[in-house]
């Protein structure tokens, strides 16, 4: 009997820490090791989940007494042109490291999340977007080639021009472990992008900003206070950005030094300390009020006033306050995205707020962006819009929680809407098998069998879909 | 009380470990019984077959130990308890000095609890959380005159324990040692025990005590006659037909 070195347990969550299991944490430097982890499982009858930086932030990349293929030490850069913006990379290299690779080069990933922690291998895996996505696409849009090593052992190369490439980049890690990516960057002229924010007074104001930006902006993003009520339901603030052509000062904002995060706020407060502060506030008054200064002071300071930010500033939303998850301790949070066609959006954006406030379980983060559809498996963009909701879980509200993104859920699906695995916490194997569709399943049943005929890739999302 | 989903029960074909692998069950959690009887086992697990996995295994086979802990854990899907139960009191006379009779005591009393909460310690303390229950006894307080190796095995697997509550507190996991006084069981069946608790009343209180990490007796009265038995002076004690 082969016997797993005990060590090697541990306990692995989800980025909300809602969603945990034990399993066996390997963490290869090499194809061959993948390889070897694939072997070890079939040995000891077990499952692999495939795990990028851990940021999916509910059951995507966990899985009980699986080996957990953490892909995070494989991060060599192989080749980088910088007459050409060409990158090609191990797959467990970070957001981060693209940027911090190509920047002084003037270049930039042309897709980017919140956070700049994700691996390249785990944001193909989910197929991540950015506040370009009704521009430019999601991440496997940007990707020339890549490298999967498949559970039967193959490695194969696949471009855009292969039907199987668009099944692996949003196949969620059940098909093959990507472990080479090369993808093209996008060219900047300078470090910063020219912000503009425009406070909205309620969803018409929102949705009516977001067209009106959308022909030129390179970017765009806003932010909803979800305990605005009636006629200020839907209020929140708008940003659009846009690349600067010309910067005189483009040799220095280029630079690395330019793009660091401040470590303190206003110069002197820690922001290391910040989550402790926040996690103080983090409940239905603090974030109401705090939702609502934040509105308040987005109506007075800076409205309609452009302004440049570095691409890191502007871009990684998410690492500018350390550890603000930690917030959510103890019980967690979930983040809940989703996705319907630009004419149902206002509708069903407004009602599930509207239901939120119903069940006194406001979302105290919600943030709304524009996309365009694709042609990816498990694609969940649409033409359309997204509204991403962070929930805290607490001791008692657990049950009412899920509830209620059951209730949203069917608004979301009644509108021919679709939900993102990445931020999945709550789909019901019925809700999933809607939004993707039989046919969706069947080509992947089809490349399943066929990549990984023993079944070995399994994750926590997986199982609670049934998709394995 | 503590919930568990998923525990391990070692000793589980009699007495107290049968009792406790009954009372988990019924309270949801799955958990595998461990013993070397197999039948005993296969009727245990045939109460709750949708809970109660069985896994016959002698505990003084300490190299499969290892595997077969991995293997249990595989199958419940997890791990959040593991009771050492496995306990060997054979019959010994006041003159009598027999290392046959002694060696199973320590083989199943102490080196069998160490290769199975040895695995137990690894996985929690890699997880930083569990519990990890050992059955001690009352005898193991002192050294006494009818059972010199029984008391020697459960003192050993009480300072075992504690040690591994040291290594393990700043885990996050808990080491529960419990000290049951008489109980009435296959073991202790030969001693004719007056006023012995019985065994499932004797897991209801393991079972209580075992979301508090420390030392238990289940009995106040235990308690405090063991806090003054232990400080009874050598010279005292030696006299006495305790």
């Amino acid at each position: 009997m082969t016997v797993l070195d005990p060590a090697r347990i541990a306990r692995v969550s989800g980025f909300g820490f809602t969603a945990s299991a034990d399993g066996y944490v390997y963490r290869p430097t090499s194809v061959d090791e993948v390889r070897r982890v694939f072997e070890l499982a079939r040995e000891t009858g077990r499952h692999v989940v495939l795990r990028g930086a851990g940021r999916s932030y509910g059951d995507a990349n966990i899985g009980a007494e699986a080996l957990v293929l953490d892909c995070q030490r494989m991060r060599r850069v192989l080749s980088w042109d910088p007459a050409s913006g060409v990158l090609d990379v191990e797959a467990g290299a970070t957001i981060q490291d693209l940027w911090k690779i190509g920047l002084e080069d003037g270049y930039w990933p042309p897709v980017v999340s919140g956070t700049m922690a994700p691996t390249l291998g785990g944001a193909l895996g989910m197929n991540i977007h950015g506040k370009n996505a009704y521009r430019v696409g999601t991440l496997g849009d940007q990707v020339l080639d890549l490298d999967v090593l498949t559970p039967a052992g193959d490695l194969l190369t696949l471009t855009p021009d292969d039907d199987d490439f668009y099944a692996v980049v949003s196949g969620a890690g059940l098909l093959g472990a990507i472990v080479r990516v090369r993808i093209k960057l996008k060219e900047v002229h300078s470090g910063d992008v020219r912000v503009l924010p425009v406070a909205c007074r309620n969803w018409d104001e929102q949705f009516r900003t977001f067209e009106e930006y959308e022909p030129d902006a390179d970017y765009m993003v806003s932010w909803v206070d979800c305990f605005g009520r009636g006629k200020q339901a839907g209020r929140g603030s708008f940003h659009a950005a846009w690349y600067l052509a010309d910067d005189a000062s483009a040799a220095a904002t280029l630079r690395l030094d330019h793009q660091e995060l401040p470590d303190t706020i206003l110069g002197f407060f820690p922001k290391s300390v910040v989550w402790r502060v926040l996690r103080k506030l983090n409940n239905r008054t603090g974030m109401h009020f705090l939702n609502w200064a934040k509105y308040k002071a987005g109506t007075v300071l800076g409205d309609g006033k452009p302004l440049h930010q570095s691409l890191v500033a502007f871009s990684f939303l998410l690492d500018f306050v350390p550890n603000w998850q930690k917030a959510y301790e103890p019980y967690g949070f979930i983040q809940y995205q989703s996705f319907v066609p630009r004419e149902q959006a206002p509708r069903v954006f407004a009602a599930q707020v509207r239901l939120q406030q119903e069940a006194r379980l406001e979302s105290y983060l919600g943030v709304l962006k524009r996309h365009r559809p694709d042609r990816f498996l498990f694609r969940h963009a649409v033409d359309g819009y997204s509204l991403a909701l962070d929930f805290k879980v607490t001791r008692g509200n657990r049950e009412r929680l899920w509830n209620l993104c059951h209730r949203m859920n069917d608004l979301v699906l009644e509108a021919g809407g679709r939900f993102y695995f990445a931020k999945d916490s709550t789909l019901r194997p019925q809700d999933a098998s809607a939004f993707l569709g039989e046919e969706a399943l069947a080509r992947f049943r089809e490349v399943k069998a066929r990549y990984d005929p023993d079944a070995l890739l399994t994750s926590g999302l997986a199982q609670r879909l049934d998709l394995v | 009380m503590t919930e568990y989903r998923a525990a391990i029960v070692v000793g589980a074909s009699s007495g107290i470990g049968r009792e406790i692998v009954r009372q988990l069950a019924a309270r949801g959690c799955r958990v595998a019984a461990v013993a070397r009887r197999a039948d005993r086992l296969a009727e245990l697990a045939a109460e709750d077959p949708d809970r109660i996995l069985a896994f016959s295994h002698d505990v003084t086979d300490y190299d499969a130990v290892p595997g077969l802990f991995q293997e249990i854990a595989h199958r419940l899907g997890g791990l959040d308890l593991v009771v050492y139960a496995s306990g060997a009191m054979p019959e010994v006379g006041a003159h009598e000095y027999d290392f046959a009779k002694d060696r199973p005591m320590i083989e199943v009393n102490v080196l069998g609890a160490i290769a199975w909460l040895n695995q137990a310690a690894i996985r929690f303390e890699n997880t930083k959380r569990g519990t990890i229950v050992g059955i001690g006894s009352v005898a193991g307080d002192r050294g006494r005159c009818g059972q010199p190796v029984y008391n020697a095995s459960k003192a050993c697997l009480a300072t075992y324990l504690e040690a591994l509550r040291n290594r393990l507190a700043r885990h996050g996991v808990r080491v529960v040692t419990i000290k049951p006084g008489p109980v009435q069981s296959e073991m202790t069946a030969h001693l004719h025990l007056k006023g012995a608790m019985p065994a499932a009343e004797a897991a209801r209180r393991i079972l209580a005590k075992s979301g508090k990490t420390g030392e238990h007796y289940l009995k106040l009265g235990h308690r405090v006659a063991f806090y003054i038995i232990k400080r009874i002076p050598s010279p005292i004690f030696r006299r006495l037909k305790v």
